[in-house]
């Protein structure tokens, strides 16, 4: 005697499949930690305190007012300027894991009460690489902060120009450049912070364009790569090289804040100006 | 030494990027030094940026071209192998950007025009130059050499490398040599990382659209200077003549605006400069 019929019509089993809980590795401790645990404790290992790259909307989460972040130029992506090989597939890609058109995502906001313009580069995109439309996200939003005579804030995660898009990658460091020039003859406050990791175009352009510059604890900034510049000395590099802390000793950078001490002074410093 | 040459408008060679590439890297093609002498014959060199020392992988100094002075910044590579060193083969460190911050600072305060003259493989990436702040000084130079109120010319001599030409090719106008490039990376930087074979540079540089004629096709450079058969070091003159030539029509432009009027000008070319056709 059959106990169960497996002739059952699972199509119309209502249970619906649990989504397959997603993991990340500290790569100080080696635990692996649940990714939404991760993410709901400040994008910080629960056991050892690392440092997590933050997502762009988490970290607008973690620094706007409540419900005063209103998004500009959300649908902006990337028109693929050099059709180059495999870069729109590498595109979608990206837009999937993120859900964000590009490695930028830019407005205006409260902090601490304060109106200002806020920009958050996501390095889970592309590794916030600054292409075309990231360029022009931050011009758009420079301009707007003009009109409305608002300071900007920056948070930088690159790991630098865009190669796919080439030159005009690169176009795009002259363009911030002369957005930010704009809000300096203007008295505007121009508030950048640099989050691991920060390098490349966006570091020899925007990113140290700060009136203040703020920096995550232990974050790699630099211009060339660590493996770029042990290729070319052929030697051992020094300890805490590129690090925030290294910035800070060499005098590149304000202050070092811990995560969850950012938007209090990031308010501090509105306040201020 | 046969330099490569384009025929005619309308070739679409495969490999003629890669071609550019290794034409503008040549051994005995012209360098900053080379032209900065038959364009003038008063220069005075101009050294140290008072902070940090001196950079011989950039040029400064002030000096005469058609009887207008000019402030002329270069970028050299050496063409000696002890000249190689001693310029660190064309790529400059802090101190050399600091240098050339100064050249702009003076020119403005002497109401004279800059001439920037690019050929370096990148900015040099040590540990001493990260320490003095590599990254910060190219963005402070951008900063200033956009926002200086004079007229700014800029020339791609042979290799545009990536932000340590782009410090100095911010300008009114762009120019580049026939065989000279302008890359983010390297074509084997770029065929290393995404195609994971270094070997294949010739399609890196294919796909990055880095010679004159795409610059020119994206609206990123104006002009593009003709090179003579076999451009070397001893036949400069007729590519000198040709920049001549354009730098004047190009002042004559510029020397219309006021210096504010020139950096709201330059301000809303880039700006408006979308960098696609």
């Amino acid at each position: 005697m059959k106990l169960f019929n497996e002739n059952i019509d699972k199509s119309k089993n209502n249970i619906k499949e649990l989504k397959k809980p997603e993991f990340l590795t500290c790569q100080e401790c080696d635990k692996e930690i649940l990714k939404e645990l991760v993410h709901s404790n400040l994008s910080t290992c629960v056991y050892c305190g690392y440092l997590f790259r933050v997502p762009a909307k988490k970290r607008i989460e973690m620094i706007a007012d409540e419900n005063t972040f209103v998004e500009i130029g959300k649908g902006k992506a990337s028109t693929d300027p050099l059709q180059f090989p495999e870069y729109d597939e590498k595109l979608k890609k990206a837009k999937k894991a993120t859900g964000l058109k590009e490695a930028i995502v830019c407005g205006t906001c409260k902090i601490g009460g304060y109106n200002t313009g806020l920009a958050v580069m996501d390095s889970y995109f592309m590794m916030g690489s600054m292409g075309q439309m990231v360029g022009e996200k931050i011009t758009d939003l420079a301009e707007v902060c003009l009109e409305k005579q608002l300071p900007l804030i920056i948070f930088c995660a690159s790991g630098g120009a865009r190669m796919q898009e080439g030159i005009v990658s690169l176009l795009q460091m002259s363009r911030t450049t002369v957005a930010i020039n704009k809000l300096n003859d203007a008295g505007l406050l121009y508030v950048t912070v640099l989050t691991n990791p920060t390098t490349g175009g966006v570091t020899a352009s925007f990113a140290m364009q700060g009136d203040i510059i703020l920096a995550e604890p232990k974050a790699l900034i630099g211009f060339a790569g660590p493996r770029v510049i042990k290729q070319t000395v052929k030697d051992d590099l020094p300890e805490e090289f590129q690090t925030a802390e290294y910035l800070l000793e060499k005098g590149m950078i304000d202050k070092i804040v811990e995560r969850k001490d950012l938007r209090n002074s990031l308010a501090h410093i509105l306040s201020l100006h | 030494m046969q330099a490569y040459i384009s025929k005619d408008d309308t070739y679409n060679d495969v490999s003629s990027a890669w071609k550019n590439v290794q034409t503008a890297r040549m051994q005995n093609r012209p360098q900053a030094m080379d032209y900065i002498n038959a364009l003038c014959q008063d220069f005075f060199e101009v050294k140290g940026d008072r902070c940090l020392g001196d950079d011989n992988a950039i040029i400064t100094g002030v000096g005469r071209i058609n009887g207008r002075t000019f402030t002329i910044i270069g970028q050299q590579k050496g063409h000696s192998i002890d000249e190689k060193k001693a310029c660190n083969f064309g790529m400059p460190n802090p101190a050399g950007y600091r240098k050339s911050m100064r050249a702009i600072r003076q020119a403005e305060k002497f109401n004279r025009p800059i001439l920037c003259l690019i050929d370096t493989p990148g900015a040099f990436c040590g540990i001493e130059a990260e320490a003095k702040g590599q990254g910060t000084v190219i963005a402070e130079h951008l900063q200033l050499i956009a926002s200086v109120k004079v007229p700014v010319i800029a020339v791609i001599l042979s290799e545009g490398g990536s932000g340590g030409a782009l410090a100095l090719a911010l300008s009114d106008k762009l120019l580049l040599l026939e065989n000279s490039y302008f890359s983010v990376i390297s074509p084997e930087g770029c065929a290393s990382i995404l195609f994971k074979d270094s070997n294949k540079a010739h399609l890196a540089a294919e796909s990055l659209c880095l010679t004159p004629k795409d610059l020119k096709k994206f609206g990123i450079a104006d002009d593009i200077i003709r090179e003579k058969k076999d451009y070397s070091r001893d036949n400069v003159t007729y590519a000198v003549y040709k920049l001549e030539k354009k730098v004047e029509e190009y002042l004559k432009e510029l020397d219309k605006y006021t210096g504010d009027e020139l950096v709201a000008k330059r301000y809303d070319k880039l700006l408006n400069m979308k960098g696609f056709n």
